[in-house]
């Protein structure tokens, strides 16, 4: 509700001009005397951030879950379906009463996903979310244009 | 099917409709008629309802009936499907969900735009998602229409045309009236009701082995006539190579397709943070993997009791397995159990595929009012407020998703939304990684990496044995077949990243480094999120 009409104007002009010309109204009035050209400072502001060392190590930790994941999750996925339309023989190789090799392969799919999700969701809540979210302090902030402390 | 059956179920049906349009009149009764409110719901639902809201968006009434009737007809080559479409959700979670809940507003063109020039890029991104959402409401339309109609047991021509129609109109009431936040409350109790049902039918098909699910295995080998192979892949998907690949671009398209989904990117904006928007996404992974382990059980339990043959009598799709299985379980065709169950399974199909088609028609709504109309409308043109615009677009909608529901009427459910998500992983997730994570991405790449993935993908399916040139296709009398692939994926989602690159790279323009550093900045930190 807050941020409704003033944002949906700065979305049709896009992120970077709008921070100055509309976002101010709920910003401190000063700010806004000391930048000559507002849309300049906050772009800025979204570099010195990306900039700092704060924000390179939040992108460091999620990249290096992240990337390493996606690339296991999906050979394996791709790995059970190209195996289960080029190999059947070796997927309906029994293990135990009626239970094959195809059966294990597909439950283990189920398993390895809640497995990924699970860790997941317990890396970014305690790796990330703390610095994400002082990060997040800081830049709104910086783009109200108040000196805060991003190192 | 007797006449108690249906009068039990068309109650049934009724009482869900009553509920719906109940919660759609108290969503409605102050309403703001802000953006924010009817395109997210206020951003306010808690992480498990909006898991729960997600879980309902996703299992439509094809994984329900239809996998479940896959595994009964085809035996473990049904089960490839549903591990498909549950690995696709690790690609939302990893990279989409909380990204673009901190880059966007409401749409998908929002997280893209903003790096972009703007209009032709959303222009290109709503005309995608217009089309994914479209081509995904007829599958459920016809769905609706076939199996209301095979379910009430009048298979006419009217009460498939009237079904349709009815469907049609109560989705438009839902939405334009009700909002997200209706959809919601109506995706939540129906993810209720479908789980609870799921969950009282594998009780009582596990209760029938006595707990053995080596012996369920067994008996479903037995009767299926096929043996020890009904239990490995290769029955349907096995023959020649052509077969063969065709599921390997299904499976592609089912696991890179949901995330580019415009319904469920969209749920991720009616939570106030990307937190929340993760969290959510763990609950519906929880509830999808746990119901799609259930319609495993199901299938086999429907070829092990009911029996292929019997299944196959019913619908040749198998898309009754679940109603007959629920019939014989519940104590077979003559006693109160089985009338009861077999209605609440009908029942809850019905309300599975009204709150799918509601959520994706907001969506599509959303992504006309919101990228379409708000980038072509002629600037000096009297200004008009979006949500009106939405409104008005969720019964033009409806109205083209009826007529094309309508003309599809024999076409394949499955294959439609196979390419539903075809067209959704070669269109919409390219651009979108690229503009999360690529910081040279240009203008001109976005614009081609939707045209590039869309084009080739529709192309390619009007150019499949799906159109012409064999007995089953919609216009069996015609032959211009010259792709011999049923499902596009294979060849339009690399299609699509090709594109983007090289539209990328033979740009003249400069990437523009302040707005990658905007939004990666945004996407990691939730900075200025709206």
């Amino acid at each position: 509700m807050r941020y409704d009409d003033p944002w949906y104007d700065a979305l049709a002009s896009g992120w970077g001009e709008s921070a100055g010309t509309d976002a101010p109204a709920s910003a401190v009035p000063s700010a806004r005397q000391e930048h000559a050209a507002p849309a300049l400072a906050a772009a800025e502001v979204y570099l010195e951030v990306q900039r700092s060392a704060a924000f390179q190590e939040v992108r460091r930790r999620y990249r290096r879950f992240v990337v390493p994941a996606v690339a296991v999750f999906l050979v394996w996925y791709l790995a059970y379906v190209v195996t289960a339309t080029t190999a059947p023989g070796l997927m309906a190789r029994p293990v135990a009463g009626a239970v094959n090799v195809a059966m294990v392969a597909g439950l283990g799919q189920f398993l390895t996903t809640f497995l990924f999700t699970w860790a997941y969701a317990r890396h970014a809540r305690l790796r990330r979310d703390r610095a994400a979210l002082e990060l997040r302090w800081d830049t709104q902030e910086l783009t109200r244009g108040i000196r805060g402390g991003v190192s | 099917m007797t006449g108690d059956h249906q009068t039990l179920a068309l109650f049934l049906f009724s009482m869900f409709i009553a509920v719906t349009l109940g919660i759609t009149t108290w969503v409605s009764r102050h309403r703001h008629g802000s953006a924010e409110e009817f395109y997210a719901g206020g951003r306010l639902f808690s992480p498990m309802e909006n898991g729960f809201a997600i879980a309902g968006d996703y299992m439509s009434a094809a994984s329900f009936l239809g996998i479940s009737g896959l595994i009964a007809l085809y035996g473990y080559d049904g089960l490839l499907y549903s591990v498909g479409f549950l690995v696709a959700w690790l690609v939302v979670l990893f990279l989409v969900a909380e990204l673009v809940r901190n880059c966007g507003r409401f749409t998908l063109a929002d997280v893209v735009a903003a790096r972009m020039n703007e209009r032709p890029v959303r222009i290109a991104a709503g005309t995608s998602s217009v089309t994914v959402s479209v081509l995904y409401l007829v599958a459920q339309m016809v769905g609706a229409g076939s199996l209301v109609a095979l379910l009430l047991g009048r298979t006419s021509a009217a009460a498939q045309t009237w079904t349709v129609i009815g469907v049609g109109a109560l989705m438009v009431i839902y939405v334009s009236f009700g909002g997200m936040r209706a959809t919601t409350w109506i995706q939540i109790v129906k993810a209720v009701l479908l789980l609870g049902g799921t969950i009282v039918l594998t009780v009582l098909v596990l209760m029938r082995f006595h707990g053995d699910f080596d012996q369920l295995l067994r008996t479903a080998a037995e009767r299926s006539g096929h043996g020890e192979a009904f239990l490995a892949p290769g029955l349907k998907y096995g023959g020649d190579w052509t077969a063969r690949f065709d599921f390997i671009s299904l499976g592609l398209a089912l696991v890179l397709g949901t995330a580019g989904l415009p319904h469920i990117l969209s749920r991720f904006y009616t939570v106030p943070t990307a937190r929340a928007a993760r969290r959510s996404v763990v609950w519906s992974i929880g509830l999808i993997g746990g119901f799609y382990l259930m319609t495993i059980v199901l299938g086999f339990g429907a070829a092990a009791i009911v029996g292929p043959e019997a299944v196959r009598g019913s619908n040749a799709a198998g898309n009754t397995a679940v109603p007959l299985l629920a019939l014989d379980v519940g104590g077979g065709a003559d006693s109160t159990g089985g009338t009861v169950l077999f209605a609440i399974v009908a029942a809850v199909a019905f309300a599975t595929i009204l709150a799918v088609v509601a959520g994706i028609t907001l969506a599509s709504s959303a992504s006309v009012a919101h990228d379409l109309y708000a980038s072509l409308r002629r600037p000096r043109g009297r200004p008009r407020s979006e949500v009106a615009v939405a409104r008005t677009a969720a019964v033009g909608i409806g109205v083209v998703a009826i007529g094309l529901g309508l003309l599809a009427r024999d076409l394949n459910v499955a294959f439609l939304v196979g390419l539903a998500f075809a067209v959704a992983a070669s269109a919409n997730l390219p651009v979108l990684l690229y503009s999360l994570f690529w910081r040279g991405f240009t203008t001109r790449g976005a614009v081609w990496a939707v045209y590039g993935g869309l084009i080739p993908a529709v192309m390619l399916v009007l150019l499949s044995p799906v159109v012409s040139g064999s007995p089953e296709s919609l216009f069996p009398g015609v032959d211009f077949q010259y792709f011999p692939l049923q499902n596009p994926g294979l060849v339009s989602i690399p299609l699509g990243f090709v594109a983007g690159w090289l539209g990328t790279v033979t740009s003249a323009e400069q990437p523009d480094e302040a707005k990658h550093a905007e939004t990666e900045v945004r996407s990691l930190t939730g900075a200025g999120a709206a």
